[in-house]
């Protein structure tokens, strides 16, 4: 293994496991039923949504290749088999899978 | 130790209807593929899975790497990514954490904390007792990390055989799932509105800020969903 990539293989767990750890010494003061709980609750949820909300809109890498109206068409008709399936998940992830290579190498 | 009977119930949660196997998978493809064309070799790839187990932390070490950023730069592009583990991880461990359990299962498990086993955790804890809770939440780790790293082995090397399309296919299973995950957490009005308006403030504050638009907009969003709600109940 290369020296350089293994460094940098460190310092990226060691960045990501900073969070996880001081994560869980905050949460050995927070109550579940206190306002603090409900706060970062709130938090954690949007910061999620306006992660996948961003790597939908202005996506690095493959992703970007996609036409913008392509991408929000197969989201939104996922989502959509989502509910119509009962919530099931294999259906529209699958589905979203072959219907943008196929628009993409169709449209593009 | 660890209880064996709740481990494997949250371990089974990939074989579950809802399970996060597909999509991890997909998207683990992609990252070992991603690795291979950097020039990562097979254990190198595998141990970035190992010991990082976060997507964007992943693709950013890419990234930087390909333009010869330094260490520091590394760390704080990375750092600054995944800073949306913390509040995860807040808002998590409170609903596991029993006074019976020994504290070193709470700081090992917090590496699994990542958006698939974060999302079927919060969805399904109520199922599990609180002091078994832990070993529950061990269960559902190990399985999507296992996931992950079996995905980056298969996206290693199948790089050679996924050609533009099948990469652009693979690369929305990912969002579709987790925006699919989080319609169905839409429970209560505080949640809900965290979601709608993280969705919303997130993208907008890309053009202000692209390095810090996931924390601006999630404060914010977050911090103003959580005083409707407030304001609601009372």
């Amino acid at each position: 293994m290369s020296s350089s990539i293994v460094l940098a293989i460190l310092v990226t767990s060691f960045a990501t496991y900073l969070s996880r750890f001081l994560g869980v010494v905050s949460s050995e003061k927070i109550k579940e039923t206190s306002k603090w709980f409900r706060w970062f609750n709130c938090l954690a949820y949007s910061t999620l949504a306006a992660l996948i909300a961003r790597s939908i809109i202005f996506p690095a890498g493959a992703l970007s290749e996609a036409d913008y109206l392509i991408r929000i068409i197969v989201l939104i008709i996922s989502i959509l088999i989502f509910h119509i399936t009962k919530r099931n998940l294999v259906y529209p992830t699958v589905f979203s899978a072959i219907m943008l290579a196929f628009l993409n190498s169709y449209f593009v | 130790m660890i209880n064996s009977k709740y481990f494997f119930q949250g371990f089974n949660c990939i074989k579950k209807f809802d399970s996060p196997a597909i999509a991890l998978g997909t998207c683990f493809i992609a990252i070992g593929s991603l690795l291979k064309n950097l020039g990562f070799n097979i254990q190198e790839s595998i141990f970035s899975t190992l010991l990082t187990y976060a997507l964007p932390g992943s693709l950013v070490m890419a990234e930087s790497l390909l333009v010869g950023a330094s260490l520091i730069n590394i760390f704080l592009a990375v750092w600054l990514v995944n800073a949306r583990l913390y509040p995860m991880t807040v808002s998590l461990m409170p609903l596991l954490m029993h006074e019976s359990q020994p504290k070193w299962k709470y700081y090992l498990s917090c590496h699994f904390i990542a958006v698939s086993a974060w999302l079927i955790m919060k969805n399904n804890y109520e199922v599990v007792n609180k002091k078994n809770r832990i070993d529950f939440w061990i269960g559902i780790g190990t399985a999507t990390w296992c996931v992950a790293i079996l995905g980056t082995i298969i996206g290693y090397y199948a790089s050679d055989y996924l050609n533009k399309d099948m990469m652009i296919g693979l690369a929305i299973v990912n969002p579709v799932y987790f925006s699919c995950m989080m319609v169905g957490s839409m429970k209560n009005l505080q949640v809900s509105l965290s979601i709608i308006l993280g969705a919303i403030l997130g993208p907008l504050f890309f053009f202000m800020s692209p390095e810090w638009s996931i924390l601006y907009g999630g404060f914010i969003a977050g911090t103003i969903a959580f005083f409707i709600g407030e304001f609601n109940v009372k």
